[in-house]
């Protein structure tokens, strides 16, 4: 499972990404060609300064966004090919994602931001079970405009995990949280990654929360500038900042 | 119930004010829609039902005298169903504590049997008894401006002689639905009533004997109407027969399927117009309403819904909104066109309603306005759908504004801080400001729809009556009279000015068009009846030649130089070939003149006339009257003042009405878009507007801004609108044009005044309502989530 040059296990095989955006005048390049694989059953950390691209990278995998140029495989499906029936398919069934913004619908409350999810899905979670997990069992009931960001962030994880999917991508998870709250939510990601084999990615500012990685990836200016392999994954129980 | 259907009620209850709004809107457009079209029905229906159940005659004819055996012969006439000969005689009524003259026709009822034709409908009373020769029925409308009741005695003058009748009932005729004393363009039912007596009397009055002078029939299905006139007519002709007619030609039928024309044009116009302003507006708001929920559909997308999940959830709120305007549309048309049939009912004195919606109408209220709703939809949903779910649910990226034009030309050392923002948020999104202008621009449009008629009828009575027609009195001898009448007239005391006329009933034929009306013949230096060009210049008539008016050239398809064919209905009744000397303007009646010397020659008849115009002191009129009253030969007088109180009676209240509701409902759709305007404007910018007030600025400054733009919005739209509607006006002016009158196209500044207060009212308190949301903004939670 290890093995990474096994690119047939790869969840994900992305080859030569690129992403411009046209602003008119400008164009911004916030990819410029990325090489990566994901594996079945792998916890990857994203890392990179701020406007790096990771977002970007991680809505191309999620089939959120398009990349410009390259190729991305889903277990030896390609996603840039993809109809919009495959794409929707893919995000419904296979895909959790928590946004960098959170996006919850403003209209429903916690349980039921989590229920809009689960009442596509194949073999959810019980909602009300996905919010305990991230400590939100009190909150339930209440509107996203009654919780704290860190809340929101936490509906939102327990929106992601709820359908209980393969893939797992994560967009600065704990970056509202403080590291108490930070390390529960981590232990969550971690023990369904662990439980389900989950391939997840979790972006993140904070080089500590690597250690929990099997592997990170460093991005900057729209490459990947190093890539390293955690010989341990360290229990999010013992990070701390 | 699954989340996304408890999303789509608690949205609804989010926006219920916008969503209200909107359903006012498309309540207003469809209930002008059900009311005018089931109005309109109902009317037809109920005159159809009446004229049948009361065997409304299909062909008349009045004759000189002729013996009732001819009857045998009439019904000879293939294709003749049921006829009903009768004694009509004219004449003069004297009501108690009433001074003006008062002039009648007394209508024969058989003694045995019933009525075959042109049945009564008995209101009040009962019908005479047979052979008594003293009871009368008089019709109602007369009977009620008079306050007669059964019981009650009233004095005729029947063939110079005096009688003193005993009104026993009160009754309704198909036959005279509307009652128009000879001469008039309007009905009078003061100075003008119908009675109805039995036969054997009434011919003993009349020295009428075993004989007749009218005869009515009907037709069996199928049956070539004009040919059984053309037979009738030949079969009379001997007996001083006055040109037989079909319904089409009978004068109460005539006005009121003229007025029902009219109604029924604007009762298409209208809703056309109105329904398609409250769907184009339908449509903005909607796909406004669902830009701002970009980022959930994004958010929908992102968790594997598909385009069609997200679309359906979307078009159910959408029709939930509908459908509440459509429910409140089709039950207040229903409401309003109820209502509005029982005042017409009442109006033309039908004796019973038969008020009919049909499905197919309902259903074609609903499908416009659910097709206007649903494009918006859709189009706004596809937007949404091709927007990568990424980046739809971004926060929107700062927008790129620049340096407006306006800046530019120097403006910006005059503008503030927020009015440049006011400025570049304009200039930023032409299109939606562009949209945003033309819907507060089609409310202003419609308020000027619904106003401006006010003015066009006003205006066209102060031409007819004060340009035109200018005498104060018209008298309408019985029958053709030398010219020795005038002096006789002119000579009372207060009688300033007298002018003769000459009126030959005729029908004008050119190619196979034909109209059946009445050459007027009137004095080339007249001071008092008057014709008019479009500019309002006077015309002299020429020696020779006809002229007609150009409503009625456009009816024969006639110009200058033409040569028509005049069928005159009266005396020898010979056919004459007189050529078109020119087409005058005239907005009310339908008529022809010629110089009153040169119709004289061509009738061979010398210098006869057929009535006198007079002006007169006004204090000396009842003297006039008294006067009039013991002149046996006239017929009917016509008063001006009473002709335009007439004028505004009927034909006027029966465009007012209408065009009263529809106002309203215009009202309603104009708050109904200045009010979605301003809300959908402060929803996509809440989030703005809270930040700034976090940076510091005051609810006043952010209010302004807002409103700011608002105001500038409304501004522009206003001359817009008015453009706009005087587009919309001329076209209900082209198109609203029966025998009756034409509209001219007359927009006074108290129209456009109106509209402009109507959409600026809408936008006042619109704007109130949106700064007390402003100023309730709960800078947190708006901060934290989008809405
Ligand atoms: N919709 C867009 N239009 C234009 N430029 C964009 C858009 N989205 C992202 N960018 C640009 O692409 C680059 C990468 O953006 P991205 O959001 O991927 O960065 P990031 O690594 O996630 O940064 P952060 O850590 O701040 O979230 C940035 O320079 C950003 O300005
Ligand atoms: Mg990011």
């Amino acid at each position: 499972m290890n093995n990474i040059t096994d690119t047939t296990s790869a969840v994900f095989q992305a080859r030569g990404i690129t992403k411009v955006y046209d602003m008119g005048e400008v164009s911004v390049h916030a990819l410029r060609g990325i090489d990566m694989e994901l594996h079945s059953g792998e916890l990857v950390v994203l890392l990179g300064p701020s406007g790096s691209g990771k977002s970007t990278l991680l809505n191309i995998l999620g089939g959120l966004d398009t990349a410009t140029e390259g190729t991305v495989t889903y277990c030896g499906k390609d996603l840039t090919g993809a109809s919009e029936q495959e794409l929707t398919d893919y995000r419904r069934y296979h895909v959790g994602f928590v946004f960098q913004f959170y996006n919850l619908i403003p209209s429903l409350t916690a349980l039921e931001n989590v229920a809009v999810v689960t009442e596509i899905a194949q073999t959810p979670m019980n909602p009300e079970d996905a919010l305990a997990m991230v400590g939100l069992a009190d909150r339930v009931n209440h509107f996203p405009a009654q919780l704290s960001g860190g809340e929101q962030q936490r509906v939102a994880i327990a929106r992601a995990i709820a359908k209980k999917p393969a893939v797992l991508l994560c967009d600065e998870p704990t970056g509202a949280l403080d590291s108490s709250t930070g390390i529960i939510v981590l232990e969550v990601l971690e023990k369904i990654n662990r439980d389900l084999g989950t391939a997840t990615v979790l972006i993140t500012h904070n080089a500590d929360i690597a250690e929990m990685a099997d592997r990170v990836i460093h991005l900057s200016n729209g490459l990947i500038s190093r890539e390293q392999r955690n010989e341990l994954r360290k229990s999010p129980r013992d990070l701390h900042w | 119930m699954n989340v996304l259907d408890r999303k789509i009620l608690r949205n609804l209850w989010r926006m219920k004010g916008q969503a209200a709004a909107i359903a006012l809107v498309i309540a207003s457009g469809v209930a002008t829609f059900i009311m005018s079209i089931s109005t309109m029905q109902s009317l037809k229906l109920t005159q159809a039902t009446f004229y049948r159940d009361y065997h409304f005659a299909e062909v008349f004819s009045s004759l000189k005298r002729a013996p009732e055996s001819l009857k045998t012969r009439i019904q000879e006439i293939p294709g003749v169903n049921r006829i009903e000969t009768r004694v009509v005689t004219p004449l003069n009524i004297e009501v108690k504590g009433f001074s003006d003259p008062v002039t009648g026709h007394l209508y024969s009822i058989p003694d045995r049997g019933k009525s075959l034709l042109n049945k009564l409908y008995l209101r009040q009373g009962r019908l005479v008894q047979p052979f008594s020769d003293d009871e009368v029925v008089i019709g109602e409308a007369f009977a009620e401006s008079h306050d007669l009741h059964p019981g009650d005695e009233i004095s005729v003058v029947i063939n110079g002689r005096l009688r003193e009748l005993l009104i026993v009932g009160i009754a309704l005729s198909p036959e005279h639905i509307y009652q128009m004393p000879p001469g008039a363009l309007f009905p009078d039912f003061e100075r003008y009533g119908v009675m109805w007596m039995g036969r054997k009397t009434l011919g003993t009055v009349y020295d009428m004997e075993g004989a007749f002078n009218n005869v009515s029939l009907t037709v069996s299905a199928g049956a070539n109407i004009s040919d059984i006139v053309d037979r009738l007519d030949d079969l009379l002709r001997p007996y001083g027969g006055l040109g037989a007619y079909g319904r089409k030609d009978q004068l109460s039928h005539r006005y009121l399927s003229e007025e029902f024309r009219q109604l029924e044009q604007m009762a298409a116009m209208f809703p056309v117009i109105f329904l398609g302003v409250a769907a184009f507006l339908l449509n903005v708001v909607i796909s406004r309403l669902l830009s701002i929920q970009r980022d959930e559909i994004a958010v929908l997308k992102a968790f594997g819904y598909s385009n069609l999940d997200v679309g359906i959830h979307f078009t159910k709120l959408v029709l939930l909104i509908v459908l509440a305007g459509l429910i409140l549309g089709v039950s207040g048309g229903a409401w309003l066109g109820q209502w509005m049939s029982t005042i017409y009912k009442e109006f033309y004195r039908f004796p019973f309603l038969r008020y009919e919606l049909q499905p197919a109408v309902v259903a074609s209220g609903a499908f416009i306005s659910i097709a206007a709703a649903l494009i918006g939809t859709v189009y706004s949903l596809r937007k949404a759908a091709l927007l990568p779910p990424a980046q739809a649910m971004r926060p929107e990226p700062p927008a790129t504004y620049k340096e407006t034009l306006l800046e530019r030309l120097g403006l910006k050392k005059i503008l503030r801080q927020p009015s440049r923002m006011i400025v570049r948020h304009i200039g930023r999104r032409p299109v939606k400001s562009l949209l945003t202008v033309t819907g507060i621009a089609f409310a202003c449009a419609i308020m000027m729809v619904g106003r401006f008629q006010e003015d066009s009828v006003d205006y066209m009575v102060d031409v007819q009556f004060g340009l035109s027609q200018r005498e104060d009195m018209a008298i309408t001898f019985i029958e053709p009279t030398s010219r020795r009448a005038l002096y006789e007239l002119k000579s009372l005391e207060g009688v300033q000015r007298g002018e003769v006329f000459r009126s030959v009933p005729a029908r004008l034929r050119f190619g196979h068009r034909s109209y059946r009306t009445a050459v007027q013949g009137i004095e080339s230096e007249g001071d008092l009846h008057r014709l008019l060009n479009e500019d309002l210049k006077i015309v002299h008539l020429p020696a020779a030649g006809i002229v007609l008016t150009d409503h009625l050239g456009e009816i024969l398809g006639v110009r200058e130089g033409d040569e028509l064919t005049v069928e005159v209905l009266e005396g020898r009744r010979p056919v004459l070939r007189v050529p078109v000397a020119g087409l005058i303007s005239q907005y009310i009646g339908v008529s022809a003149y010629m110089e009153l010397a040169s119709l004289n020659r061509l009738m061979r008849e010398g210098s006869a006339i057929s009535g006198v115009y007079l002006s007169t002191d006004s204090d000396q009129r009842p003297l006039i009257f008294s006067k009039l009253k013991r002149m046996p030969r006239i017929a009917g007088t016509e008063l001006r003042e009473k002709a335009i109180e007439n004028f505004y009676d009927t034909m006027g209240e029966t465009i007012l009405i209408f065009t009263f509701i529809n106002t309203l409902l215009a009202g309603i759709i104009a708050f109904g878009v200045v009010y979605n305007s301003a809300r959908i404007a402060l929803s996509e910018r809440s989030r703005e507007l809270a930040s700034l007030r976090v940076l510091g600025f005051t609810r006043g400054e952010i209010s302004y801004i807002l409103l700011g733009e608002l105001a500038v919005l409304t501004l522009a739209a206003i001359p817009v609108g008015f453009i706009i509607g005087q587009a919309m006006c001329f076209y209900i002016t082209e198109n609203l044009k029966t025998d009756l009158f034409r509209i001219p196209l007359i927009l006074e500044g108290s129209t456009y005044a109106f509209a402009a207060t109507v959409v600026l009212a809408a936008a006042c308190i619109s704007a109130f309502m949106v700064r007390r949301r402003l100023d309730n903004l709960d800078l947190v939670a708006v901060l934290k989530t989008k809405e």
